[in-house]
């Protein structure tokens, strides 16, 4: 059972949180391309696409798109003043660089430490690794937007991955439609939820131990 | 109008450019997603009925966009690319063991083919490494207390890329978005044809402005247009 789109978007709206003024910020597909709409207007972020832009803008009017200006998923997009074009080379140079100060991306699971598996079922799914690889490993911090459990009910937060890693240790923040994680030293901790929710729920639902924060915050919207 | 000199017999036709691509080639193609990839000369390579192909760029379309429209008609042997989500023919092939799929991450993916564009032999990096697909068979090295994997460069018999203007030495200049892999796969090609929307009078390109040099350039044809339909269309 997916998420709907006022969860989708509660998710969207507690990870525009982490982007300050000035921050250069690559999205992924899904929840993550939602965040843009949670920013404030007045707020200056360069969005970066893998396929060669940095200062994307918003979608374009129907009728206005150009089949040659899309994001790396493919779709229509626009671009802001002082927005520059490049080739992929330079695209992946401005990644693993570090360049990137906020990467968020959708995952298939997540381990304590900070494993990202988020790229291959194996036998059933197998789309190839595309970009994320790089984003994981080199984003300077790596926020992670999922569903709490898989379609079946089972975590995706667990002790150890269980499908084929993206990246080792490289996931900083986690948030689901029920909470917020953040893993520092290797060590998961639950430093907010939703309030349509409680602290009982989340480890009913988490498949390792976690820490939990001593100003543990609920999140009101 | 003013006819086009073509004082470096590099502006040609699409049937005298088919004549350079054959079955069983290895193939190098520009475009992300389909943007950016030459629509004419693939059509002309279905067209031309090409087939055993060895293709590397970074995705396979979407099944009737960009490259996808000759990966989805079975006539690619292998493929070295960094994603074929988007093309679901493409990954019920690879499933099929009809099409060998070697998967690279996709900024070394573009390195590898810069690398082989620039006669380089390999690249050093550290993505991928804690994968067993990506790290299989890869020799590692030790470099100043970081271990990195050796990834061989790339080059191809032909390269086919897309650009927005070409003057008749064959110096390219890119449409925004629809640069992405073009400039990296044209240096790395033995031989490269370039499908262009506007072939423009010698000296018209401002030389600051070109994003590709003339000389990574061998034939330069003028592009029928994008013949598909876009995902979001």
């Amino acid at each position: 059972m997916g998420l709907n789109l006022d969860v989708r978007n509660k998710m969207a709206k507690r990870a525009a949180e982490e982007i300050t003024d000035g921050m250069v910020v690559n999205l992924g597909i899904g929840i993550p391309s939602l965040v843009p709409n949670h920013l404030p207007e007045t707020m200056t972020v360069m969005f970066h696409a893998e396929n060669g832009i940095l200062g994307m803008g918003p979608s374009p009017a129907t009728g206005k798109e150009d089949g040659n200006l899309c994001n790396a998923g493919g779709f229509p997009v626009t671009v802001v003043p002082g927005a520059s074009y490049f080739d992929s080379v330079t695209a992946f140079g401005m990644i693993r660089r570090g360049k990137i100060d906020v990467s968020i991306l959708g995952s298939l699971q997540v381990s304590s430490t900070g494993d990202l598996a988020n790229w291959i079922i194996p036998g059933k799914k197998v789309p190839g690794m595309g970009g994320a690889m790089e984003l994981a490993s080199k984003a300077n911090k790596l926020i992670v937007l999922m569903n709490h459990t898989d379609k079946t009910g089972r975590p995706k937060i667990l002790e150890k991955c269980t499908l084929p890693l993206t990246a080792k240790k490289c996931v900083d923040l986690i948030i689901t439609e029920l909470a917020v994680f953040e893993i520092v030293n290797e060590k998961l901790m639950l430093i907010q939820h939703f309030h349509t929710t409680t602290v009982d729920e989340i480890i009913s639902k988490t498949a390792c131990d976690i820490l939990i924060a001593e100003n543990l915050k609920v999140i009101d919207f | 109008m003013v006819e086009l000199q073509n004082p470096f017999k590099k502006i040609t036709s699409l049937d005298v450019a088919l004549e350079q691509l054959h079955d069983g080639m290895t193939i190098m193609f520009g475009g992300f997603g389909g943007v950016g990839s030459p629509p004419t000369l693939i059509e002309g390579m279905i067209a031309k009925n090409l087939t055993d192909l060895t293709l590397i760029g970074n995705d396979t379309g979407f099944p009737q966009i960009g490259i996808g429209k000759i990966v989805s008609q079975g006539r690619v042997r292998k493929i070295i690319a960094s994603h074929i989500g988007s093309n679901p023919i493409a990954g019920r092939l690879m499933n099929e063991g009809r099409l060998e799929v070697e998967f690279s991450p996709q900024g070394t993916l573009v390195e590898r083919i810069r690398a082989g564009g620039m006669g380089l032999g390999a690249i050093l990096s550290d993505v991928g490494i804690d994968n067993e697909i990506v790290s299989a068979g890869k020799k590692r090295i030790e470099l100043n207390g970081r271990t990195y994997l050796v990834e061989p460069a790339l080059t191809a018999q032909v390269s086919i890329v897309y650009a927005k203007k070409a003057d008749p030495y064959g110096n390219l200049i890119y449409d925004k978005s629809a640069r992405n892999t073009n400039p990296l796969v044209a240096m790395a090609g033995n031989f490269t044809i370039a499908e262009v929307e506007e072939i423009v009078p010698l000296g018209s390109l401002s030389p600051e402005e070109i994003v590709t040099p003339g000389v990574f350039v061998d034939m330069i044809i003028l592009s029928s247009g994008v013949n598909w339909k876009w995902a979001w269309e």
